[in-house]
């Protein structure tokens, strides 16, 4: 065993290390508070003028002596790709958390969790890369292409001439990036399912697959809901990959009136048209704006899911979620 | 009492149904699997696409040489972008390392009181912010106060996303060095600022270099928070006050771009990006395996 | 052999209740309703038992004794094919229920897990059910549809446990809202919904307190009436108390096998008399 001999050390030195670290911790709590009142600020301009019509109007138009926007569209945008996200996304990791927990041979799950985890450490820009350059062209043509030739005319969400940078791929690429962050999360709960449990249904001469059923998912169960309503939150606030698989409309053409119309987010419109607003100007601040509307709605989401998560995760001993 | 005979009789309302069963189990078995592949196929996909269109953008001006005139056959290179992308990353760090593992140490050494939740809480939603938005934080607090862009503003914001990361990191590695320590510590009479630096820090080390690590891979594939704050730039860092270059705005930048060989400089800058990032996180995956007592579960996320 | 007095009139007491059976199959060929041959199990390359062969007679109560790690508890879960669902678990031999040969099936054990109930050391009722929604979870799996059947069943199965009067008021309370010793008997109520005709039993009373023990006890020996029972235990006494036949394990081998009053009064084998004696632990 290894001593270490220590001075026993300067107690201003120890009163100064203790303000330091007092000051570090306020300052979380001040850089938020700083964020929410230049957010506020910063957007007032557009506040004062179109007030709440802000949040329900669709005009998008920058041009000077007439200017009026609504973020209303984008809104919408942002709930409707994360939606489709999630439709894709929470079934797909789901059934991810479940190999991993209760199918995969031991020397799988490390190796594979760490897979699944790696789809979550590529950035934003790369997926929109990819996304444009390749992904694109095999949802437009094997299954956008087929499905609007198919139900083009009668279904509405299948209408619309497919280019591929629409809705419906931004929401596909969506629900990729956000199933490492739900699977993680999910597995971790149904691991922290007591192996009591199980051999309960077992001995009752339960399937695997019955046995997930009763012993796993009512312990899981509001876990694995948090797990998703992270994953939302992910979703509402990602912005690269959208930005450049979205299709850039704006104003009322943004509302989404098929799967295969370009539409537009809360976070794209802010990437897309931050470079043409100019200081000053009530095009920026209503770019502001719709941030702070985006700051509102993913914040909510996450306080929702985090309350959720670490309940359930503090009524299971032993897991541990940084 | 349920007897032998009555137990039959009971078992004849049990129905036949073992076949089925086996069969759903079977089907779901094999979704399962489906959905494990799916999602892996993307993943391999991402990597073999940035490899097959980057590796052809390599050389030594690509690296070294800012980017030459639009869409002629001097394409030049991303070293801009890859000098600022360093640039950032080391300067982010000086900042938010410092303050991030003061905020880490408060949480776990002082943070068993109401006031550490709330902090520990906020930490949690900072974590979670869009990164657009904490762009355009930067924008108003520094870009429009200074009246320009720069690399201050760039770190600003990059700080800021770093710091809940290195906060939570830094108090799960704490929380794993045992109490005794401490103890032992304050029975001897030492003064809390010697333990938790020479004695706690040390033993954590490993999770806090793992916690740096992330936050690092974290912050390199940020792009939207640099639109506001760098804005981007065709050369080489100049001053503290001017805009500059990063990878993934570059990137981003390049793929909008109607020149092929545009596009074969974003995936070439892809290409050093994933490697960077990837690099870092299965980096972090080693120190942990060889770490004995397993420490703290950490995720991997990547900017947006 | 050494013996508390107190002891010596609990072992009494058993000799007046456990003759009185064991006298009556020894007039006609004993019925064996199950027979384990050859079982070597193992997981994680250990051998846990190694090549064990027992029979269990109907009607009766089999205590496994044996200090820890000696392989009764791996045994015993070889005797429903719960064994192999322990990570790297392997099992070799047979075992014959009214001779059917469990391991015949190869994959698909779930066959025959519910033709054998078992309980575990900690009670483990499903937190979110009901105590009926437990006790009929069993039923539901096999798709029993019938209503009035499930009831009956249920209202028998808790009868047997004695827990019918203490709950038939409210059967939709959640199962863990019951005490330590209830939440057991609750399960030994849902291992019997399925019908078997075997119950298997884990050291059942280890983690309950001595009032819930005994009531435990109680109903094993009512219940040996029309079950086959096979118990593990380390506690010596409550082997006593409730097995009329008892198997001495020691290292992952069968060390001694027998009548109950004889094993732990007149032990064959040098082992099984150092263990019964309280020796080793």
């Amino acid at each position: 065993m290894e001593t270490i001999k220590l001075k026993r050390g300067s107690p201003i030195i120890d009163k100064a290390f203790k303000v330091g670290v007092a000051i570090a911790a306020f300052y979380i709590l001040a850089i938020i508070a700083l964020i929410v009142f230049q957010l506020i600020t910063g957007s007032s301009q557009i506040w004062a003028k179109e007030g709440i019509s802000f949040l329900t109007g669709s005009d998008w138009n920058p041009v000077e002596g007439r200017e009026s926007y609504g973020a209303a569209p984008y809104i919408v945008g942002t709930f409707v790709t994360a939606g489709i996200a999630m439709l894709i996304g929470v079934p797909l990791s789901i059934g991810i958390a479940m190999f991993l927990s209760e199918l995969a041979p031991k020397f799988l799950r490390t190796p594979l969790s760490f897979v699944i985890e790696l789809l979550a450490a590529v950035p934003s820009i790369i997926y929109g890369l990819w996304g444009i350059f390749v992904f694109r062209d095999y949802i437009k043509n094997w299954i956008e292409v087929p499905l609007n030739n198919a139900f083009g005319n009668n279904v509405w969400f299948f209408s619309g001439a497919p280019f591929g940078l629409d809705i419906f791929t931004a929401s596909v690429v969506l629900a990729i990036m956000i199933i490492p962050t739900i699977s993680s999360i999910s597995r971790e709960i149904m691991i922290a399912v007591p192996n009591s449990q199980r051999e309960a249904a077992y001995m009752l001469g339960a399937t695997k697959w019955e046995t997930f059923k009763m012993a796993v998912v009512p312990y899981s169960k509001s876990g694995i809901i948090g797990a998703a309503i992270l994953g939302l939150g992910r979703a509402v606030g990602e912005t690269m990959a959208v930005t450049m698989l979205i299709g850039n409309a704006t104003g009322a053409a943004a509302f989404p009136s098929s799967l295969f119309s370009p539409g537009q987010t809360m976070s794209s419109i802010i990437a897309n048209e931050f470079p043409e607003a100019s200081a000053g100007s009530l095009h920026l601040a209503a770019l502001i704006g719709v941030g702070l509307i985006l700051f509102v709605v993913a914040s909510g989401i996450n306080i929702v899911a985090q309350l959720l998560v670490s309940r359930v995760l503090k009524s299971h001993e032993g897991a541990v979620l940084a | 009492m349920i007897t032998i005979e009555q137990r039959a009789e009971f078992r004849k309302h049990f129905r036949n149904n073992i076949s089925s069963r086996l069969i759903v189990d079977k089907i779901i078995k094999i979704i399962v699997l489906g959905c494990v592949a799916i999602a892996i196929v993307p993943l391999g996909s991402i990597l073999l696409e940035v490899v097959r269109n980057g590796v052809p953008a390599l050389s030594i001006d690509f690296f070294t040489q800012a980017p030459g005139a639009i869409g002629s056959d001097q394409p030049g290179g991303i070293g801009p972008a890859i000098q600022g992308t360093l640039m950032l990353i080391g300067m982010s760090s000086l900042v938010g390392v410092p303050i991030g593992v003061l905020g880490g140490i408060f949480l776990s050494e002082f943070g068993n009181n109401r006031l550490g939740h709330i902090v520990r809480f906020f930490n949690d939603v900072l974590a979670e912010f869009p990164t657009i938005v904490i762009g355009l934080f930067a924008f108003i607090m520094i870009v429009l106060t200074f009246g320009n862009f720069s690399i201050l503003a760039g770190t600003f914001a990059l700080s800021i996303i770093m710091l809940p990361i290195i906060t939570r990191t830094t108090e799960e590695a704490l929380k794993l060095v045992p109490m005794t320590y401490r103890e032992a510590g304050h029975a001897l009479g030492i003064k809390r600022w010697i333990v938790i630096t020479r004695i706690l820090l040390t033993s954590a080390k490993s999770g806090l270099i793992t916690g740096i690590m992330l936050a690092v891979a974290r912050i390199g594939g940020e792009t939207a928070p640099l639109i506001f704050t760098i804005l981007g730039s065709d050369q080489f860092f100049s001053a503290f006050d001017q805009p500059m270059d990063a990878l993934p705005l570059r990137i981003w930048r390049l793929s909008l771009l109607p020149y092929d060989t545009a596009t074969t400089q974003g995936w070439g800058g892809a290409l050093v990006l994933i490697l960077i990032v990837l690099s870092l996180n299965i980096g972090v995956r080693y120190m942990f395996l060889r770490k004995r007592n397993g420490g703290g579960r950490f995720r991997i996320t990547a900017g947006g | 052999m050494e013996v508390d007095d107190l002891e010596s009139q609990q072992v009494d007491k058993m000799e007046t209740i456990t003759r009185t059976p064991i006298k009556h199959a020894s007039m006609e060929e004993p019925r064996y309703k199950l027979i384990a041959e050859n079982i070597v199990a193992s997981y994680n390359g250990i051998v846990a038992v190694k090549n064990v062969n027992m029979k269990f007679r109907e009607k009766a109560v089999t205590a496994l004794i044996g200090p820890s790690g000696c392989g009764k508890t791996t045994f015993l879960r070889c005797l429903n094919r719960m064994h192999e669902l322990t990570k790297s678990a392997k099992v070799e031999g047979r075992v014959l229920l009214d001779g059917e040969d469990l391991y015949s099936s190869g994959e698909d054990a779930i066959i025959h897990r519910r033709k054998i109930g078992m309980v575990f050391q900690k009670p483990n009722p499903f937190p979110t059910m009901s105590i009926y929604d437990n006790v009929a979870a069993g039923l539901k799996l096999n798709g029993v549809k019938n209503k009035d059947i499930m009831d009956q069943i249920v209202k028998g199965c808790l009868e047997m446990v004695y827990l019918w009067d203490e709950v038939k008021h409210d059967l939709k309370k959640p199962g863990m809202s019951l005490s330590g010793g209830q939440q057991q008997r609750l399960c030994i109520a849902r291992a019997l919904a399925i019908q078997p005709e075997v119950l298997l039993m884990d050291e059942p009373a280890s983690a309950l307190d001595p009032i819930a023990t005994q009531k435990i006890e109680e109903m094993i020996t009512e219940l040996k009436k029309e079950y086959t029972i096979i118990i593990v235990t380390h506690n010596m006494q409550q082997a006593v108390r409730v097995s009329d036949y008892t198997g001495f394990m020691y290292l992952g081998d069968l060390v001694e096998f027998g009548e109950t009053k004889q094993i732990f009064e007149n032990p064959r084998n040098e082992i099984t008399a150092k263990y019964v004696q309280g020796q080793f632990g």
